[in-house]
């Protein structure tokens, strides 16, 4: 740490007043404009709930069903609104009930700081009531934890994780501070945020030589292809993003977590990638020349069998952490920095072109995919609805202009691929971790983070049963948020495995559900039940123009599969289509 | 890829928990960390590791890429053994009659340059430092003269061309992320290519 930072306070010492440990972490939120808490209180967290009493009416808490709702909020308000979202939990079960949305935002890069309250210091070891030892359970799904055990450690340590949270590469960062802490006084003048912490790197060093031989690596290319990832959302770049698209003609496709940092129907935007990605994306993975990846990781969802991805391509790699290069597949050009210094960089190096022949092909897969997936999964010909019709039903009526939030599986697969967007920070998914039961609490974080934009969750019937129990906290605060499930009446996405990978062995999938409606009728949201075709815009309508949140539950075919798929183990040009 | 021995150096803050978060890097992967060393190093206030595992290059790169990713961690090094100096050390129980009745005993140790560091009635404790395979063969000499306990301690190594961590601390205290060796088999420019 800088010393000047830390003996400043300590100077004035005796003429500042005296702050319990709580109030200086509030103080610390507001000096970070954190408006907005979710959390749920206890035991070893109550003198900072004590506290947060007196500051009502400058942070808004909102009291979630369950730990899990509120990070997985947390993360749905981070995402729309580029803010950090902060978490109070209280210790042991509280803190444990955070290590599913701790890892969920590890692996999509997500910025939080959770606050967990601990059993006193002195009791710390003993196995006292509610204690769990959360920083070493969290360690390795935190990018950054820390316990606090005197009240004069919370200023610093606050001002460290809002700075570790949001810089370089986005991760959640846990401060866990004893009771004894959070009442004890302690003389506090006042907040000093850091910028700067010795040991850390939060963005690499730009190198120019790196950027022109890319530059040169895609000037000389044939058939150069971009992919772009939630690293273009996260560094805010997606002007400079597409300006880089724009000039150099390259077609460029999306991994799930950045397919709305460009708009969908940009006329270069071709699509998905990865297991249930668009055809051409796939397949011309393994046809491009020059590779390049913007903010991106390679996931085994993307790439498939890595034996058999791009071995034809050189590879520029732009990523912020340098850890990412070479992790997956090895970059030829890797160029580290944040993209937005990046793509600047690199889009004056690059010359004007038109890739038109090359775009040409992406364009013929897409029409033999709308012709043997696409359409027929718009227009069934089955009286029961497909997921993708609701889908394209309900971009006609937003324009794309919607917020997406989603659970995991089918419904997550078939919604990425087919909703709309035209503004960035619009999908909201669990990507990384596929946490079923993400979507209702995320999407209540989502709505909060961007309160002037339609907010619509959209789940399985398994998943919404994972965190059903935030249809309270939907009631509570009158969150308008739209909720459809679409419901199978099947665990889909491993039915569909089972379906073709276990020879049709269908081992606990098959799972029931309440009636919904009546169920959100108990939590006062109005709701509906939609089981044909002729209901279905109607019903979209009704929900949309209803002023507060609405459920819809939308039956649809039970083993419907979503295609194209990528086999586990198979290479991207292995796609099927059926 | 050939797995071969590595060493790993890592510079940290001195914090807790620091330990626990480059150990998972390891077990997550589960590698074996053959031997771990914390000290402190030749800047005051910075910690220094020395980590040996028995891994391919490749994968000591992603580690040490890992490792250095932790916010307290300030660098970390890999080096194969003919680009270190590197120490045990080992102690050894032996009953004192045993050593006081036969000569050959002491002639041992001293062709092992083992010192004494204890001696007891019943018992005395030889230290000798070196390489693994010194400390295992005063092992087997002493084994038929009733050898009561053996330890040895992690390895601890410094790097031949390293020029110590003091300029680098001077680079980590400005603002601007500093410079580092990376290679790149595409680029072929060894030196001055940049990894973190």
């Amino acid at each position: 740490m800088n010393t000047q930072q830390l003996e400043a306070p300590v100077k004035v010492a005796e003429k500042v007043k005296m702050h319990s440990g709580s109030e200086i972490l509030l103080k610390a939120l507001l000096a970070e404009k954190v408006k907005t808490i979710f959390g749920y209180p206890g035991g070893a967290i109550m003198p900072i709930y004590d506290a947060l009493f007196d500051y009502m009416d400058q942070l808004e808490h909102i009291l979630v069903r369950h730990e899990q709702g509120a990070i997985h909020a947390a993360q749905g308000f981070a995402r729309t609104s580029g803010k950090v979202g902060v978490v109070f939990a209280t210790s042991g079960p509280g803190a444990t009930n955070l290590v599913t949305g701790l890892a969920d935002a590890m692996i999509d890069s997500t910025p939080l700081v959770c606050i967990t309250g601990q059993v006193f210091a002195h009791l710390l070891g003993t196995d006292a009531f509610q204690e769990t030892d959360v920083i070493n359970i969290t360690t390795p799904i935190t990018k950054w934890n820390y316990q606090v055990t005197d009240a004069s450690e919370i200023g610093e340590a606050m001002a460290k994780a809002f700075y570790i949270a949001r810089t370089g590469r986005p991760g959640p960062v846990l401060i866990d501070i004893t009771k004894n802490a959070q009442i004890q006084q302690v003389p506090f003048a006042q907040y000093i945020p850091c910028n700067y912490i010795r040991s850390y790197r939060p963005k690499p060093f730009v190198r120019l030589e790196y950027i022109e031989e890319a530059a040169k690596l895609i000037n000389e290319a044939e058939r150069p292809y971009i992919l772009f990832g939630q690293g273009i959302i996260l560094g805010r770049a997606e002007e400079e993003f597409k300006a880089f698209v724009e000039k150099s003609g390259i077609p460029a496709a999306w991994t799930i977590l950045g397919e709305s940092a460009l708009a969908t129907d940009h006329p270069q935007n071709v699509g998905m990638l990865g297991m249930h990605g668009n055809y051409g994306p796939n397949v011309l993975t393994n046809e491009c020349d020059v590779l390049i990846a913007i903010g991106m990781r390679f996931d085994d969802r993307v790439t498939g069998r890595l034996d058999k991805y791009a071995r034809q391509a050189k590879i520029i790699h732009l990523d912020i952490d340098p850890s990412e290069i070479d992790k997956n597949i090895k970059a030829t050009v890797p160029v580290w920095g944040d993209c937005k210094e990046t793509l600047p960089l690199l889009m004056n190096r690059v010359e004007a072109k038109k890739h038109t022949a090359w775009l040409e092909r992406f364009n013929e897969f897409t029409a033999e995919e709308n012709k043997q997936v696409i359409q027929p999964e718009f227009n069934p010909d089955t009286e029961v609805l497909s997921m993708a019709e609701v889908i394209d039903q309900l971009n006609k009526l937003t324009g794309g202009d919607a917020v997406i939030v989603t659970d995991v599986g089918q419904h997550q697969m078939v919604a990425c691929r087919y909703a709309k967007f035209t503004k960035s920070r619009s999908n909201i998914t669990s990507g990384g971790l596929g946490t079923m039961g993400f979507c209702l609490p995320a999407a209540i974080g989502a709505k909060m983070g961007a309160p002037e934009r339609t907010v619509i969750g959209i789940a399985g019937d398994g998943g919404i049963q994972m965190t059903i129990q935030e249809l309270g906290t939907i009631m509570q605060y009158e969150v308008p948020v739209k909720i459809i499930i679409l419901n199978n009446q099947f665990l889909g996405m491993v039915r569909q495995w089972q379906e073709l990978f276990n020879s049709r062995r269908y081992s606990f999938v098959n799972i029931t559900s309440p009636d919904y409606v009546t169920v959100a009728k108990g939590y006062h949201i109005p709701a509906q039940k939609v089981e044909t075709r002729e209901d279905l815009v109607p019903a979209l309508k009704t929900m949309l123009d209803h002023p507060g949140s609405y459920l819809l539950e939308i039956m649809v075919g039970k083993e419907n599969n979503v295609f194209p798929m990528v086999p586990q183990g198979c290479g991207v040009s292995e796609i099927r289509l059926k | 890829m050939e797995k071969k021995e590595y060493t790993i150096t890592v510079y940290t803050e001195n914090h807790i928990g620091l330990l626990n978060r480059i150990a998972i890097i390891f077990s997550r992967r589960k590698i074996n960390i053959d031997s771990l060393n914390t000290s402190p190093s030749e800047v005051a206030g910075i910690h220094r590791f020395n980590i040996v595992i028995d891994e391919t290059v490749e994968v000591v790169q992603k580690l040490v890429r890992q490792i250095e990713k932790q916010v307290e961690v300030l660098k970390a090094y890999y080096n194969t053994n003919d680009e270190i100096i590197w120490q045990e050390l080992a102690l050894y129980k032996v009953p004192t009659s045993e050593i006081a009745e036969k000569a050959i005993v002491e002639r041992l140790l001293r062709q092992h340059g083992a010192n004494a560091v204890a001696i007891r009635n019943d018992y005395t404790v030889f230290e000798t430092t070196g390489h693994r395979e010194e400390t295992d063969r005063l092992i087997k000499v002493l084994e038929p003269y009733g050898l009561i306990e053996f330890v040895r301690s992690a390895r601890v190594a410094i790097i031949k061309n390293s020029k110590g961590f003091h300029e680098k601390i001077r680079e980590f205290e400005q603002y601007a992320p500093s410079e580092t060796v990376r290679e790149n088999e595409y680029l072929n420019k060894g030196e001055k290519v940049f990894s973190m």
